[in-house]
């Protein structure tokens, strides 16, 4: 077992690596911005004295390292500066919307999930029946669709029945109960966007892995195809299933910018849309470092889980 | 024979079968009409040529057929059963249970996600014969009997940390748990080492016959088939050509087809005396090589002469094909030297001139891999041509119509021609010709009959033969199998891990006293004498 | 009810797709030589109706001004006029004819999708083959970075980069390009360690060819059939992508017509019940589908599956 705690460490601090090498790519790509941050701040009204006074309170004439270290120290204690746009610090505007957004990624994973990987499975298991051909044509027309054309098509047909709300607002001490209702158009979205890609994953996975002697095998020892599916060929397609569900995960962060658009939701798509448009920089700063994390955290939770599945690498020789 | 026996000891009979594979949307027959019998506790060898229909065959015989194929007419009934309409279900009961499959390569039919004894066990507790305590106390004395090593505790690896000959028995192990009426073994020791293959050969025998198993035995090789059969069906593009007894079958072929794979065994060129070898073309000097820390080479030292053939021979992982990637230059030696016509070869080959790089060429153990799949012959030949020879034009098309005559391939039809339109034993004449476009003193020849049918391959040992004669060329002929190195060798270089253990000329090496290691390849090799393995499995008893 | 109603429309749609496909195929097949004809006669109906909408697709674009009854960004009437005789599709939110805008935004949306795939396949596909064939430190420096740059999530990594360059057609082009070509990147390269370690790479190595000959010759004809495949898939996620931008407004900017940004500007009239806005999101999404199904094809040709 050493030797997998070993390649857990390792994978672990290749992980945090990325993240750094991650931060500093966001912190440096400012150093692109044609002029600078001081030109961008003033826009159009700045005279060299007002400019070079504002470098100075950012600490601009710094060297590059030294401001890097001072930015990522301040990152570690929560402090992400303040909004260029209104002054006021980005922590409070990113806290609440934070709590927000991982609640509707949270609610669509879940819902997405299981779907996916229930659908995925039958349609291995049924491979080249109708009910096969049905679905893949179906993931791959919603494959094809555009986030926003999806959530329109949703709140044509229940919002304007009226069914459930077609903007979200939450406002303060709504239940959890409520809370779902309120967001369940947006949630909907996402789990269809994201569920028709991660069944076809899951299915190919499962289809490739059909073609094996040993499910050749269990077949010949008279076992039932739901036994040689669960028992035979899932166990082995973990790994890949696993980084379908991660790379759909991951997914979702992404399409959470538009879908949050389209619903008015107050999440931190939507603040980073509205900060892109000002260049609002700390924010848009801010906000993608988190995105970039949280997407850095999947990939690493779904490679030490596939390590763990791998029983050629639990038990060596 | 088979239909004197009275119908009560008659375990299997398949009649008039008719199987199609689909390809390029079109259905066509792979087996064609076969009928088969077969008696309880008899053992029934097919044996046919890649493509024969013999796997087809075996898998009928369960009632299964693989994806892409299907049963079109005919019956398969056993122990009165109708398998072709059975209910999936009804079917399900019988597999593993009462008919069990052995398949070729163990280390891909175990499941890798489970411990042997789950696998073992599995059959049993399903199919509801024992209970998983009773399986687990069953399998560690039927591990016993199959010779393996620990038998109480090898169950409880994956497959991935047992080795081949090893995990062959113990799937042979699994396939018993139900104590079967009806084995089908589809070719269990054709991936094996043949000093391997003895203990696995052995092993399933003891156990078929302890059981009194009836078993279709499908191999290509005629050799193993004589030793484990009692009966002998042969096959030819899904039809049958003839069946009999062993013994007879052995020693009095009726079809002109089956004498000649018979006969393909004695093929052996005349031998070339030692007289006047001169400077050696190509000198492996005192070499050791290796891949990071593993050494692969050791310290070996061998010459090859123009006009000669040397046959390297060795199990995997003895350092033979390591030796041939040292003389390309593909892998620099970490010692020793390689000399061409006396002088040293620069290690690496991209510091190798562009003429000692002609001098040396290679032919592939698999074509399909070493032919671009999307270039022409008339460039794939070429090329060489164009590149060392600077031909151009018309002269290089001459060159390459040349070329192709002298693998007995028409010109005309075949210069415009993809791979993919070629047959195997082709695919290696291409490869012949791309070597011999370079105009080269040397060329290694690295297992290049080993992927092929015997009769095809014969072709090609013919061939290279006659190229030898006529351009004067000294062959390094990579091999691990004894009958090819009779057929085509001068010298002999047998090496075991890393280690030339003993060379010197062709009637030498066959001749005792051989070094121990050569004498067991040696008697590893089957014969076609049906008794040959209860002899030799004594006479190593007696040895100790 | 209206999801009933939805449901009638979607099949009707879909057995009305299959019949064009049905009718296209059966027309190359007889207007096309030998050797097409019966590539296209094996081709699933999904392929062909694929085929002929990215067909379609492509003639509307080039001829846009000859077929567009107004000019581009030209103001004709009142804003958010019904459909009638003069505006078959009605107007805007400013007033512009919205069928000239569709057919603009043919001409627009997909003339640059086309490009930045074109442009991040051609840096994609040689850097990895290069990565593949010369190893080394090139291959580590080149991966490396792409690691990196993939850590990012794609359209977050975009956002960012247009936050400092700014949203112009240029730095939309070479931002998302960028992005895109670090996925070509992996793929290409991967799929050129395969053919790498072929005997027949090793074959002409030893022969003494050189990189040009190795990539030129024996691999790019070998990696064509996933590299193809991939440019189809490529094509429908940038696609997706800058129309995802436009509707943000962070993509093509006004007055050029865009299919992302004709959505957003209209999306108030869905509200009303009225189905315009569906028409531009629609175009994308019919146009992915049919990208998709030609490359679903393709994939399942080259893979030999006979599943």
């Amino acid at each position: 077992m050493a030797h997998v705690w070993r390649m857990i460490a390792q994978r672990l601090a290749l992980g945090f690596l990325t993240l750094f090498v991650v931060s500093l790519l966001i912190f440096g790509a400012t150093e692109l911005l044609p002029g600078d941050f001081a030109e961008a701040i003033l826009g159009q009204s700045a005279t060299p004295e007002t400019i070079a006074a504002i470098r100075r309170d950012l600490g601009l004439d710094l060297p590059f390292h030294t401001r890097y270290i001072g930015w990522l120290s301040n990152v570690l204690q929560g402090d992400f500066g303040k909004s260029l746009a209104n002054q006021q610090p980005v922590i409070e505007l990113i806290s609440k919307r934070l709590g927000n957004t991982l609640f509707l990624a949270l609610y669509a994973a879940a819902m997405a999930v299981p779907l996916a990987l229930i659908l995925g499975i039958l349609a291995a298991l049924f491979r080249n029946t109708v009910f096969d051909r049905m679905s893949n044509a179906l993931a791959l027309t919603s494959i094809s669709f555009p986030e926003f054309f999806v959530a329109y098509i949703l709140i044509l047909w229940f919002a304007q029945t009226g069914y459930f709300p077609s903007i979200v607002r939450f406002s303060p001490g709504i239940g959890f109960g409520e809370s779902l209702y309120r967001s369940f158009l947006p949630a909907l979205t996402l789990t269809l966007v994201v569920t028709a890609h991660m069944m076809r994953m899951t299915r190919a996975a499962l289809i490739n892995l059909l073609a094996s002697p040993y499910i050749e095998m269990a077949r010949l020892k008279g076992m039932s195809p739901m036994r040689v599916i669960l028992r035979h060929a899932l166990p082995n397609a973990l790994a890949p299933i696993i980084n379908v569900v991660a790379l759909n995960l991951a997914y979702l962060i992404t399409g959470v910018v538009v879908v949050e658009v389209v619903f008015v939701y107050p999440g931190l798509g939507q603040l980073m849309v509205d900060s892109v448009s000002r260049r609002d920089i700390p924010v848009v700063q801010a906000v993608a470092l988190i995105f970039a994390s949280a997407y850095v955290l999947l990939n690493l939770t779904a490679d030490v889980l596939s390590t763990l599945s791998n029983p050629r690498l639990m038990h060596r020789r | 024979m088979a239909d004197q026996d009275n119908s009560q000891n008659r375990l299997l009979t398949i009649r008039n079968l008719w199987i199609e594979g689909q390809s390029e949307d079109k259905w066509s027959p792979i087996i064609k009409g076969v009928d088969l019998d077969l008696n309880r506790g008899e053992v029934l060898g097919l044996i046919g040529e890649s493509g024969a229909g013999k796997s087809t065959l075996g898998l009928a015989a369960m009632g299964f057929t693989r994806d892409g194929c299907r049963i079109s007419e005919g019956t398969v009934e056993f122990d009165g059963i109708d398998l072709r309409h059975a209910e999936p279900g009804e079917r399900r009961a019988l597999l593993g249970k009462r008919i069990a499959y052995v398949a070729q390569s163990a280390a891909a039919s175990f499941n890798p996600a489970h411990k042997l004894i789950d696998q073992y066990s599995e059959a049993p507790v399903v199919h509801g014969v024992m209970s998983r305590q009773q399986a687990e106390t069953d399998a560690t004395s039927l591990y016993g009997q199959m010779q393996l090593p620990d038998p109480g505790q090898i169950g409880f690896r994956y497959p991935h940390q047992v080795s081949g000959g090893q995990l062959q028995r113990a799937m042979t192990a699994m396939a018993m748990s139900c104590r079967p009426d009806l084995i089908i073994f589809d070719e269990p020791t054709t991936a094996l080492d043949v000093t391997t293959q003895i203990e696995v050969l052995a092993a399933i025998r003891t156990i078929v016959k302890e059981f009194n198993t009836a078993a279709i035995y499908i191999t290509h090789d005629l050799a193993v088939v004589a030793q484990m059969a009692d009966r002998i069906k042969v096959l030819l593009k899904g039809e049958e050509v003839e069946e009999a007894d062993t013994r007879i079958m052995l020693s009095s072929p009726q079809k002109d087809y089956t004498k000649s794979l018979w006969a393909v065994r004695s093929y052996a060129r005349a031998e070339q005396g030692d007289t006047d070898k001169g400077t050696p073309v190509v000198s492996v000097r005192n070499v050791t090589a290796g891949y990071g820390a593993t050494t692969v080479l050791d310290d070996v030292s061998f010459d090859f002469y123009q006009g000669r053939t040397v046959a390297v021979v060795g199990e995997s992982g003895s350092g033979k094909s390591t030796a041939a990637r040292v003389i390309t230059g593909l892998l620099p030696p970490s010692s020793g030297e390689v000399l061409f016509d006396g002088k040293p070869l620069p290690a690496d080959y991209r510091s190798r001139h562009r003429d000692q790089l002609r001098q040396v060429q290679m032919i592939y153990q698999m074509a399909d891999t070493a032919l671009n799949p999307k270039l022409r012959l008339r460039e794939l030949i070429g090329r060489p041509a164009q590149m060392y020879l600077g031909l151009k034009g018309k002269a290089l098309d001459e060159r390459v119509r040349e070329l192709l005559s002298l693998i007995e391939l028409e010109p005309d039809q075949y210069i415009d021609r993809l791979p993919s339109e070629l047959s195997g034993g082709q695919k290696q004449r291409i490869g012949i010709a791309r070597a011999l476009a370079a105009e080269p003193k040397f060329i290694i020849c690295d297992e290049v009959t080993s992927a092929l049918d015997q009769l095809v391959a014969e072709g090609i040992l013919r061939l290279l033969d006659n190229l030898q004669a006529e351009f004067n060329l000294g062959y390094m002929f990579i091999t691990h199998d004894l009958a090819t190195v009779r057929a085509i060798a001068d010298d002999v270089v047998v090496m075991q891990r890393g280690k030339v253990v003993e060379q010197g000329r062709k009637a030498a090496m066959f001749q005792p006293p051989h070094h121990p290691y050569t004498e067991l390849l040696l008697s590893s090799v089957p014969e076609m004498d049906p008794d040959w393995l209860s002899n030799l499995l004594e006479a190593r008893a007696e040895a100790g | 009810m209206s999801i009933l109603i939805s449901i009638f429309w979607f099949a009707v749609a879909v057995v009305g797709a299959m019949a064009l496909g049905w009718l296209f195929r059966a027309f190359v097949v007889a207007v096309s030589p030998q050797r097409q004809a019966q590539e296209m006669r094996t081709a699933p109906l999904t392929a062909s109706f694929g085929l002929l909408v990215i067909l379609i697709y492509v003639l509307v674009a080039a001829l846009a001004p000859i077929i567009a009854p107004f000019g581009e960004s030209e103001v004709v009437g009142g804003e958010f006029l019904p459909w009638d005789s003069t505006y078959l599709l009605g107007t805007d939110n400013l007033g512009r004819d919205m069928l000239t805008r569709m057919i603009y935004g043919a001409r627009n949306t997909v003339g640059i999708a086309f490009t930045i795939t074109a442009l991040a396949f051609f840096v994609g596909t040689v850097l990895g083959l290069l990565a593949a064939v010369v190893g080394g430190w090139l291959d580590q420096v080149l991966s490396r970075s792409v690691d990196v740059l993939m850590a990012i999530p794609s359209l977050i990594f975009s956002l960012l980069l247009l936050t400092i360059f700014g949203t112009s057609v240029l730095s939309l082009v070479l931002v998302i390009a960028t992005v895109d070509a670090t996925r070509v990147f992996r793929l290409a390269r991967s799929v050129a360690q395969g053919i790498v370690v072929m005997d027949y790479i090793e074959a002409a190595r030893l022969r003494g060819e050189g990189k040009w000959w190795l990539i030129t010759r024996e691999i790019l004809p070998n990696a064509m059939a996933p590299l193809v495949a991939e440019f189809g898939l490529r094509f429908c996620f940038v696609f997706l992508a800058i129309s995802g931008l436009s509707f943000l407004g962070l993509g093509i900017q006004p007055p050029t017509a865009d299919w992302g940004g004709m959505v957003r500007d209209n999306a108030t009239l869905i509200t009303f019940g009225d189905l315009t806005p569906f028409l531009p999101a629609g175009a994308i999404a019919l146009l992915t589908v049919a990208v998709n199904f030609v490359v679903d094809w393709q994939l399942h040709k080259s893979s030999g599956l006979k599943e």
